[in-house]
């Protein structure tokens, strides 16, 4: 029996109760993360999804983008989801230069790839290493454009990459926190336990 | 296949804005001081409340120009408002592609008897409401998000707080009765009863529920937000205050470390003059935009 693995969940804004409540259900305990000193001891880090503009504004004002940087570079396994992806992307496609964000993985994204509200919608993904088909729902979601050496594309729609991975970090155009299905945050947390293990 | 506008795509947007601080504007300057500030979305309107109470006469949807204006200026979402019972109006702002559509009392009702059928658009829609009946009664026709009504454009919280304190005791209500005095209660607050059901299983509203109303300063922001709101609509309270960008500012953080009295004392310092504001219980009847739409 593996042992009980605690994972941050970045509580400024946006859907954090879901993915605590997702991650729970996984069987883990899930830490809301506000300030720096939440951050110590954790096997994993989810960015939900929310604004990325107030996600980054509000990461800077509480002084979390420097720690969090550095952990993610030690290995620590993080998942971002939507606004997320965009906290992780090194460079954003048409976006605002002075956005604050993480720019740790090498990918650029497009913001708001789909479309306006309007043309939010849900689809059914293949997602390489779940072995079933994954809910996808995408809000206003981004778009990978561009992956670097090591990135490795999980799952993709016609327009391009919607899920990827290097190395101890995976990102997401969509939300997996907004179905029942626990398929993804399962697959974060074999990540988090493999990296765990080395 | 891509499936668009169901349900959970719509409530789903909603619940990325949990947390977060959606203000009016009515320049694409200001949605640009807005979305700086961390604004999580901006409601783009030709007057703030405060100036639609000033000006009496019909309040109607804003000038599409307007809108297309303030939507080309920012990356964060933007809303609108269409009056109770437009759906022409909704059609408009749907077309012009608004992220959320505030099916609005801060506008003049275009219909005394009927909401806008909310479930035959793709656009989700925000609605007001002042108790669980009148929650349930807009979620029922297809509205994806609810905030309390408070009274519009006053600087004055304490409709917000009456709101906001009426749902939760009447959720409580709800989980607390047994099956059996379910239907009687739906009765008694007009509320559909399988919702009702819904809410005694969740223990909850089934869509994100917002403040709004009369909010104005950063304590007011962690007032409501303590009372148990997901996040904050700020209407005249940032743009008629002296200094915007430094309230807009203080009143997102205050909406994110509402339970910590210290953020809140260092946010809420030399913040320059509120928006003035209107005793509530002064106003004439047909002054009160909550009355509207019920």
């Amino acid at each position: 029996m593996a042992s009980t693995l605690k994972i941050g969940v970045l509580s400024l804004q946006g859907a954090v109760s879901e993915h605590v409540q997702h991650l729970a259900q996984c069987g883990e305990e899930a830490v809301e993360v506000r300030e720096k000193r939440d951050l110590e001891r954790l096997d994993g880090l989810v960015i939900p999804g929310g604004e990325s503009t107030t996600i980054g504004f509000l990461m800077n004002q509480a002084h979390l983008l420097d720690s969090v940087k550095s952990l993610c570079r030690d290995g620590m396994p993080v998942m971002g989801t939507c606004a997320g992806m965009v906290m992780l992307a090194r460079d954003i496609e048409d976006g605002k230069p002075e956005q604050p964000r993480l720019g740790l993985m090498d990918i650029t994204v497009k913001r708001n790839a789909f479309g306006r509200q309007k043309e939010s919608f849900e689809a059914w993904l293949e997602f390489k290493g779940i072995d079933v088909k994954v809910p996808g729902v995408f809000i206003r979601a981004p778009l990978v454009t561009q992956t670097g050496d090591n990135v490795e594309v999980l799952a993709r729609l016609q327009e391009g990459p919607v899920a990827v991975r290097r190395r101890n970090m995976l990102a997401l155009s969509f939300h997996p926190e907004l179905t029942e299905d626990l398929s993804v945050h399962r697959f974060f947390l074999d990540l988090c336990r493999m990296t765990g293990q080395q | 296949m891509k499936e668009k506008g169901t349900f959970r795509i719509k409530k789903g947007m909603a619940q990325m804005q949990k947390g977060g601080v959606i203000m009016d504007v009515t320049t694409p300057e200001q949605a640009r001081i807005a979305e700086k500030a961390g604004a999580v979305a901006v409601m783009a309107l030709e007057k703030v409340p405060a100036d639609i109470r000033e000006a009496g006469g019909i309040a109607r949807m804003a000038d599409p120009e307007v809108i297309s204006r303030i939507m080309e200026a920012v990356t964060i979402p933007v809303m609108a408002k269409a009056r109770i019972g437009h759906f022409a109006e909704a059609q408009v702002l749907e077309h012009l592609g608004v992220d959320y559509i505030d099916e609005s009392e801060v506008l003049t009702p275009a219909d005394e008897q009927y909401h806008i059928d909310k479930h035959c658009f793709t656009v989700p829609f925000v609605c007001g409401a002042r108790d669980l009946g009148e929650a349930l009664r807009r979620i029922a026709e297809g509205a994806a998000m609810i905030r309390t009504k408070g009274e519009p454009g006053t600087g004055n919280v304490v409709e917000a707080v009456r709101h906001m304190r009426k749902i939760r005791e009447q959720i409580r209500r709800a989980v607390q009765a047994p099956d059996e005095e379910l239907v009687s209660l739906s009765k008694e607050l007009h509320a559909p009863v399988e919702w009702l059901r819904e809410i005694k299983k969740e223990g909850r509203l089934p869509v994100v529920n917002f403040a709004a109303g009369g909010i104005a300063t950063p304590a007011d922001a962690s007032l409501m937000m303590q009372l148990g709101s997901d996040g904050i609509f700020v209407g005249s309270g940032i743009f008629k205050s002296g200094d915007p960008q430094a309230r807009a500012e203080a009143i997102v953080k205050a909406a994110q470390h509402y339970d910590d009295a210290g953020v809140l004392a260092e946010v809420s310092r030399s913040l320059g003059e509120s928006m003035p504001g209107l005793e509530v219980n002064l106003l004439e009847n047909e002054n009160r935009m909550q009355e509207r739409g019920a």
